[in-house]
C-alpha cells in the first residue's frame, strides 16, 4: 500500500509539471484554436531568465524569499516579451491564412528559439540553484513527497483556478471568449481582437515562465532543449483533457503523469511512453474531443 | 553515382590484388611505411589529430636513432572524418601506396568499415580509441589491436567493486536505453549474476529527458537494492541521484566514463559527493606519460588532446613489436604484439589473443568534496 501512495505521489508530481506547462497550450489553443508549438520555447526561456536571475541575485546575497519573488516576476515579464514577439512574428501576419501555415511558422519560431539559446547561452547543463527551500514540515514525508514538489502542485491548483476565474468575470476574459466564439462578430462589437490575442498569448507565456522557474528548481538543471519534450508531453496532456478546456489540461495531466507513474511501479519503465500514448489513443478513439472537450468539427 | 561506385571497386579490387602479390613483407633498403588514418578534420577533428601528432613525434625519435633495424619509418597520414565511406578510401588509398602498419582509425564505426580492406591486405592496425566491444570480440579481424579497453571493461570494475568494496547484495542496473549505457548494463547484469556474489534485483531503462525521475526511485527504493549501477551520461544520472538523496535514500550510485565528467559535479551539487563513476586509469605519475607530454608541449606548444597517450603508447607498442619480430608480415608481428611487453605512457602492456591491451583499463574515482579522486 506504501507503495502504491508513493507511486501515486511521483505520479501527482510529473502530472503537476505537465499541467503548468498544458495550461498555456489549452488557454491559446481555445481563444485563436492554434496550436502554439512554441509555447515550449517560452517555457525553456523562462527557466534561462530564472536561473540569470536568481544567480546574479544570491551573488549579491539577497533572502531566498526576495529571490524567488524577483526571478518570478522578472522571468514572467521577459517570457511574456517573448510570446508577445512570436505572435506578433508568426501569427498576426498570417491570420487570415489556411490554419496549416501559422502551425508551421510557430513550429518554426520554436526551432529559431532553440538555436538561439543554444547560440546566446550555452549548449551545456546548467545547474539551476534550489529556489524552494526543504520545509521542516514535510520532513517527516520527505521519503514520499517532497517540498517541490509540494509547491508544483498547490501552484497548479492555484494558477487553474485564477484562470478559470479570469475568463469567467474580467472584462478581458469575456472578451477572449467572445473571440474564441467568433471573431470577425467580436470585432464589429467593437473588441480589439488583435489585443486579445496579444494577451492571451501573454497570459500563457507567463504561466509557461512559472512552470519554467519551478520545474527547473524542482528539477536542477537546465538547457537549451528541455523545452521540446516538456512541451510535447504537456501537449498531449492538454489533447488528453480535451484541449481549449482549462480543467481538462489539469485532469489530462494528472491522467498522464500518473499512468506513466504506474507503469514504470507496476510494469517497467521501458513501456512508460507506451502505456501514455496508448491510453492517448484509447481516449481518442473513445472521446475524440478529449475527457471535457467541446465536440466540434475543424481541423488543425 | 554508378561510376564512381565501380570505380571504388575497381581500386578496392586493384588494392587486394596488389596486396596479395606483395603481402605487406619488408623490402630490403627501404622505408617501413606507418599509415596514420582517422579524423583529421570536420567535427570530430578534436579525437584525431592528436594522434597525428604522436605519432610523428615517436617516429622522429624512433628515426633519430637510426629507424627499426636499420630501416626509417615514413608516415603516410589519411583523413577520414570518422566516417566509414571514407575510411573505405583512406583504406584502399593506404593499402594502394603500399602501407605496412595503420595506426587508427579512431571512430569505431569507421574503424569497422576499413577493417576488412586491411585484413585482406594482411596489414596490422592498432587504434588509440575504438572501443567498441565487437571489434575486437567478434574474432574476424586477427589483424586488429588496440591500446584502449572496450566499452565493457568498463563493466567489469564497476561489478567488482559493487560486490568486494561495496559488498552489496542486491543490485539495481539502470539505463538510458542508448547504444553504449544499456550495452554496459547488459554487461553489468550478466556479471553479477554470474558471480555468484549478488543478484540484479532490478533492470530498467528510463526515458532520458524525462521531467521526473521519482517514479524510477521509488522502485528501486521498493526493489530494497543495496547500490545501484547506472548505464549512461550524465544528464540522467544527475537527476536520479539528486532524486533519490531527495528521498533520502543513501546507497551506492555507481556509474561509468559518461558520467566521470566535470559537468556531472557541476549540476549535480552536492548531491554528488559520494557517487562513484569509472574513467581511464590516471597515468599522470607514470614517467613515459609525463615525457610525452612534455614532448608535445615542447613541439608544438599546446597540451596534447584526446587520446595522445593512447595512440603514442599504440605506435611504441608497433615499433616494440617490428623491432622484435623483424617483418611487419601479419602472422609475426601480430604474434609479437601479443608476448612482448612494452612500456608506454599507458603503463606496461601487451595484447591478448582478441587484441585487446592487457594493462590498460578503467580505475574507480568517487566525488570528494567536489573532485572525481580514484579510489582502490
Amino acid at each position: 500500500m506504501d507503495y502504491f501512495i508513493e507511486l501515486f505521489c511521483s505520479g501527482l508530481t510529473r502530472g503537476a509539471i505537465y499541467a503548468l506547462i498544458a495550461l498555456g497550450y489549452t488557454m491559446v489553443y481555445g481563444i485563436i484554436g492554434l496550436i502554439n508549438f512554441a509555447h515550449g520555447e517560452i517555457y525553456m526561456i523562462g527557466a534561462f531568465t530564472s536561473f540569470i536571475v536568481a544567480t546574479v541575485l544570491s551573488i549579491y546575497g539577497f533572502p531566498l524569499a526576495a529571490i524567488v519573488v524577483v526571478t518570478g516576476i522578472s522571468a514572467a515579464i521577459w517570457s511574456s516579451a517573448y510570446g508577445y514577439t512570436v505572435e506578433k512574428i508568426a501569427y498576426k501576419p498570417l491570420r487570415n491564412a489556411p490554419r496549416l501555415t501559422p502551425l508551421i511558422s510557430a513550429i518554426g519560431m520554436s526551432i529559431l528559439l532553440q538555436n538561439y539559446v543554444l547560440l546566446a547561452q550555452t549548449s551545456d547543463f546548467l545547474p539551476f540553484p534550489e529556489l524552494i527551500p526543504e520545509f521542516a514540515f514535510m520532513e517527516p514525508v520527505a521519503h514520499i513527497i517532497g517540498s517541490s514538489d509540494l509547491v508544483i502542485l498547490v501552484t497548479t491548483a492555484i494558477s487553474m483556478l485564477l484562470l478559470t476565474l479570469f475568463i469567467k468575470f474580467t472584462r478581458l476574459g469575456k472578451a477572449m471568449r467572445a473571440t474564441a466564439q467568433d471573431k470577425t462578430m467580436a470585432l464589429l462589437v467593437g473588441i480589439n481582437v488583435d489585443r486579445v490575442i496579444s494577451a492571451t498569448f501573454i497570459v500563457g507565456s507567463l504561466l509557461a515562465a512559472i512552470g519554467g522557474l519551478l520545474i527547473a528548481s524542482h528539477i536542477g538543471q537546465i538547457n537549451f532543449a528541455i523545452g521540446f519534450i516538456a512541451g510535447i508531453k504537456a501537449f498531449t496532456a492538454a489533447v488528453l483533457g480535451g484541449i481549449g478546456s482549462i480543467p481538462g489540461a489539469v485532469l489530462g495531466s494528472l491522467i498522464l503523469g500518473l499512468t506513466e507513474s504506474f507503469a514504470t511501479g507496476y510494469v517497467s519503465s521501458d513501456y512508460e511512453d507506451v502505456f501514455a500514448f496508448s491510453l492517448l489513443v484509447l481516449i481518442l478513439i473513445l472521446k475524440p474531443a478529449g475527457l471535457l472537450g467541446r465536440a466540434g468539427t475543424g481541423k488543425v | 553515382m554508378k561510376l564512381t561506385f565501380t570505380t571504388k571497386k575497381l581500386l578496392i579490387l586493384a588494392a587486394v590484388t596488389l596486396a596479395l602479390i606483395f603481402p605487406g613483407t619488408m623490402k630490403a633498403g627501404e622505408t617501413i611505411k606507418l599509415g596514420v588514418a582517422g579524423a583529421h578534420s570536420g567535427d570530430l577533428a578534436s579525437y584525431g589529430l592528436p594522434t597525428v601528432n604522436a605519432a610523428k613525434l615517436v617516429v622522429e625519435d624512433v628515426n633519430a636513432r637510426g629507424g627499426i633495424n636499420g630501416k626509417k619509418i615514413e608516415l603516410l597520414v589519411e583523413d577520414d572524418m570518422c566516417k566509414p565511406e571514407l575510411a573505405i578510401n583512406s583504406a584502399t588509398k593506404l593499402v594502394s601506396q603500399g602501407v605496412d602498419v595503420v595506426i587508427g582509425h579512431i571512430c569505431s564505426g569507421a574503424t569497422k568499415a576499413a577493417l576488412p580492406i586491411y585484413k585482406e591486405a594482411g596489414v596490422i592496425l592498432i587504434s588509440p580509441s575504438a572501443t567498441s566491444p565487437e571489434l575486437t570480440q567478434s574474432g574476424q579481424y586477427p589483424n586488429f589491436f588496440r591500446t584502449i579497453a572496450s566499452d565493457d571493461r568498463q563493466a567489469q570494475p564497476e561489478v567488482e567493486y559493487v560486490l568486494n568494496v561495496l559488498a552489496a547484495k542486491k543490485v539495481a542496473v539502470i539505463h538510458d536505453k542508448g547504444d553504449y549505457g544499456k550495452g554496459l548494463a547488459e554487461i553489468a547484469r550478466k556479471l553479477v549474476m554470474d558471480s555468484g556474489k549478488g543478484k540484479v534485483v532490478l533492470f530498467e531503462g528510463v526515458t532520458p529527458g524525462a521531467v521526473d525521475y521519482s517514479a524510477i526511485v521509488q522502485k528501486i527504493k521498493q526493489s530494497q537494492a543495496d547500490a545501484v549501477i547506472f548505464g549512461g551520461y550524465h544528464p540522467e544520472a544527475s537527476k536520479i541521484v539528486s532524486m533519490m538523496r531527495k528521498k533520502r535514500m543513501n546507497i551506492a550510485f555507481v556509474s561509468d566514463d559518461g558520467v566521470k565528467d566535470n559537468t556531472f559535479i557541476k549540476v549535480a551539487g552536492k548531491d554528488a559527493e559520494g557517487v562513484y563513476a569509472t574513467g581511464p586509469r590516471d597515468n599522470s605519475q607514470n614517467p613515459l606519460a609525463q615525457a610525452a607530454n612534455a614532448a608535445h608541449k615542447k613541439a608544438y606548444n599546446t597540451d596534447p588532446g584526446a587520446f595522445y597517450e593512447s595512440a603514442y603508447s599504440a605506435v611504441l607498442a608497433l615499433v616494440n613489436a617490428m623491432e622484435k619480430a623483424g617483418s611487419t608480415d601479419m602472422a609475426v608481428l601480430s604474434k609479437a604484439l601479443r608476448t612482448e611487453k612494452v612500456d608506454t605512457p599507458v603503463g606496461t602492456i601487451h595484447f591478448d589473443d582478441k587484441g585487446d591491451a592487457v594493462g590498460v583499463g578503467f580505475a574507480m574515482y568517487q566525488v570528494r568534496e567536489g573532485k572525481f579522486v580514484e579510489v582502490k
